[in-house]
């Protein structure tokens, strides 16, 4: 169990330091996604319930929360692999662009289309790097296809991976670093073109040098992406996001701007978990 | 006693014990090495029985033997890579799943001379005839022949091949299978995709091991195809339209000799089990090595998939 030590960790300004926003933090971004009396059940356990919260366009947001709050749950069931390989029971509604991802007859593959997700441990096929990227594209049989190629050095050099890897793009991604791999992975997101991008704790089997490159990566691609981030490390949450949402025993118990959370909570028991009395 | 003499003794007792294992191994295969290389030459692999199968070769019974292997992988291989799949795949829990693992699994324990009993009545009696009455014109499919010993042997080693490719597709890291799932791929884009790929190694593990197992069958044979003695090979000639050209082809329609089978009547069915020993040897060693020969090639197979992941 990590014990956060520090009484708040320090809210990102580095862009403030390179000078004139680099981020125009401010005005309201259109919502991307919305949870409205959200609940969800596996069978005999429930995982959420009563959520109710709204994602901004082309803006980081974090989850955070003790292990087993649900946190994996809510990314999950944005692109709806929470379900797969059991029963789920959802209640409320989950819009994206306004339309609800659980209303009968929703598209699944459109669906996770445009809503890709980078996984906690880095899962690459044990195919080649290039295999790798170019996998959806190929499921997905696009007109894109015409050029596999752009698209894999695209989604590599989005990735900051293309430099380390583009001599050897035949080779077994399984021969990458962990950190590479897991860059790889967010290319193989990249290369179907979504709309948001899920993150379940990224870089919590990679080490420091590998999660400040991928924090960098988040950084980067929230000018073009809407991005959710799960994360057990609340220093990163501080880092990487723009909203902060904290989630206690599959309920929310506050989102707000990630600045606020960190520093002026609404509720005691976010302070309490942010300050390292829990958790 | 002391804890040190106990531990002693069992450490020489289960020592023993283990070591009796090897000695059975070492024995059984020695004796029938020793016995089976003096009649093995070139001359005894490559010609028929003569008079009156107590001399010559086994030839037919080798061929036969590898012609209902094969035409038995046919048949069993894609149904049970299929059933695998959809057990592992798609049925999730399902009441159906449950029934079909419950099938698998009760059909893996039934003895290999019912499977004969059960070829008979539902591939020659109830199929085969079925057939013949349907085309007319007589008996050509319900009676014994290749065909119908190597579809009892398919089911004989169904569950065999079941269980393993079930067990190289649970063995793909579920993390694969959701990486894919949330890239947008449909279930059917995964399996062939990601977790065939993947399972192709465990699969022909199997396989292997599932041929081995059913090319030393003797009694679901027994009744629906192999013959005592056959003066031909089960081939028949196709003549090319045309060219003038006649092709050699398996016939599965006729019957065939086969190697256990050949053991089998050899050592109590002879006119003299006795002159008819060394013959016995001869074919047990073959067999036995055909046996051998496919189990290690199973091992290595799977070897050199563990050394290298695959790409691609």
């Amino acid at each position: 169990m990590t014990r956060v030590t520090m009484a708040a960790p320090t809210v990102r300004s580095r862009a403030g330091a390179a000078g004139a926003g680099v981020r125009p933090d401010t005005g309201p971004a259109p919502v991307k996604i919305a949870f409205h009396d959200m609940g969800f059940s596996y069978p005999g356990r429930r995982a959420l319930a009563a959520i109710t919260l709204e994602v901004p366009e082309k803006r980081v947001t974090a989850v955070i929360g003790p292990s087993g709050c649900g946190k994996s749950t809510l990314i999950k069931s944005i692109n709806r692999i929470a379900e797969i390989g059991t029963e789920v029971e959802v209640e409320g509604r989950v819009l994206l662009d306004g339309r609800d991802l659980y209303a009968p007859g929703t598209d699944l593959v459109d669906l996770r289309r445009r809503v890709g997700m980078v996984f906690q441990k880095p899962n690459p096929f044990p195919k080649s790097i290039y295999e790798n990227v170019a996998f959806g594209p190929r499921l997905h049989g696009d007109a894109v296809r015409a050029d596999l190629d752009g698209v894999v050095e695209r989604s590599l050099r989005q990735a900051a991976l293309w430099d380390e890897v583009s001599d050897r793009l035949k080779t077994p991604a399984m021969e990458l670093s962990g950190g590479q791999q897991q860059r790889l992975c967010i290319a193989r997101v990249l290369a179907v073109d979504p709309e948001v991008i899920l993150m379940d704790e990224p870089c919590s089997a990679l080490d420091p040098i590998s999660t400040a490159r991928i924090e960098e990566l988040i950084e980067v691609l929230r000018e073009r992406y809407t991005v959710v981030i799960v994360t057990h490390n609340m220093q990163q949450a501080a880092r990487v996001s723009d909203r902060t949402a904290f989630l206690l025993n599959g309920a929310l118990v506050e989102i707000d701007e990630t600045e606020r959370i960190f520093t002026t909570p609404a509720d005691r028991r976010t302070e309490d978990y942010i300050t390292g009395r829990f958790g | 006693m002391s804890r040190a003499v106990v531990e002693q003794l069992a450490l020489g007792l289960l020592r023993g014990l283990a070591m009796m294992i090897l000695l059975a191994t070492v024995l059984l295969l020695g004796s029938i090495a020793v016995g089976g290389a003096r009649v093995i030459d070139w001359e005894f692999l490559t010609s028929g029985p003569t008079e009156g199968m107590t001399e010559g070769g086994i030839f037919p019974a080798i061929f036969g033997t590898i012609c209902i292997t094969l035409l038995m992988i046919f048949m069993a291989l894609p149904l049970g890579v299929c059933a695998a799949i959809y057990m592992t795949e798609y049925s999730g829990t399902t009441r159906t799943a449950r029934l079909i693992r419950a099938s698998v699994n009760n059909l893996a324990g039934v003895p290999s001379i019912v499977f004969g009993l059960f070829g008979v009545g539902f591939f020659i009696l109830f199929i085969g005839r079925s057939i013949d009455a349907v085309r007319g014109g007589g008996l050509l499919f319900g009676q014994p022949a290749m065909l119908w010993a190597a579809a009892t042997l398919a089911v004989l080693v169904l569950p065999v091949i079941i269980v393993s490719t079930a067990e190289a597709l649970t063995a793909v890291p579920r993390s694969h299978r959701e990486a894919a799932f949330a890239l947008g791929a449909t279930r059917w884009q995964t399996v062939s995709r990601v977790v065939l790929p993947q399972a192709r190694a465990g699969i022909l593990t199997g396989s292997i091991l599932s041929i081995s197992r059913g090319a030393g069958e003797t009694a679901p044979i027994l009744f629906t195809g192999c013959a005592y003695f056959l003066p031909r090979l089960p081939v028949v000639h196709l003549s090319v339209p045309l060219t003038g050209l006649s092709i050699p082809m398996i016939n599965p329609l006729d019957q065939f000799m086969e190697l256990s089978y050949h053991i089998f009547i050899m050592a109590t069915q002879s006119t003299d089990a006795a002159v008819t020993r060394p013959i016995q040897y001869g074919t047990t060693l073959v067999l036995v090595g055909l046996t051998v020969l496919l189990n290690v090639s199973a091992i290595g197979l799977r070897a050199r998939y563990r050394r290298r992941p695959v790409t691609r």
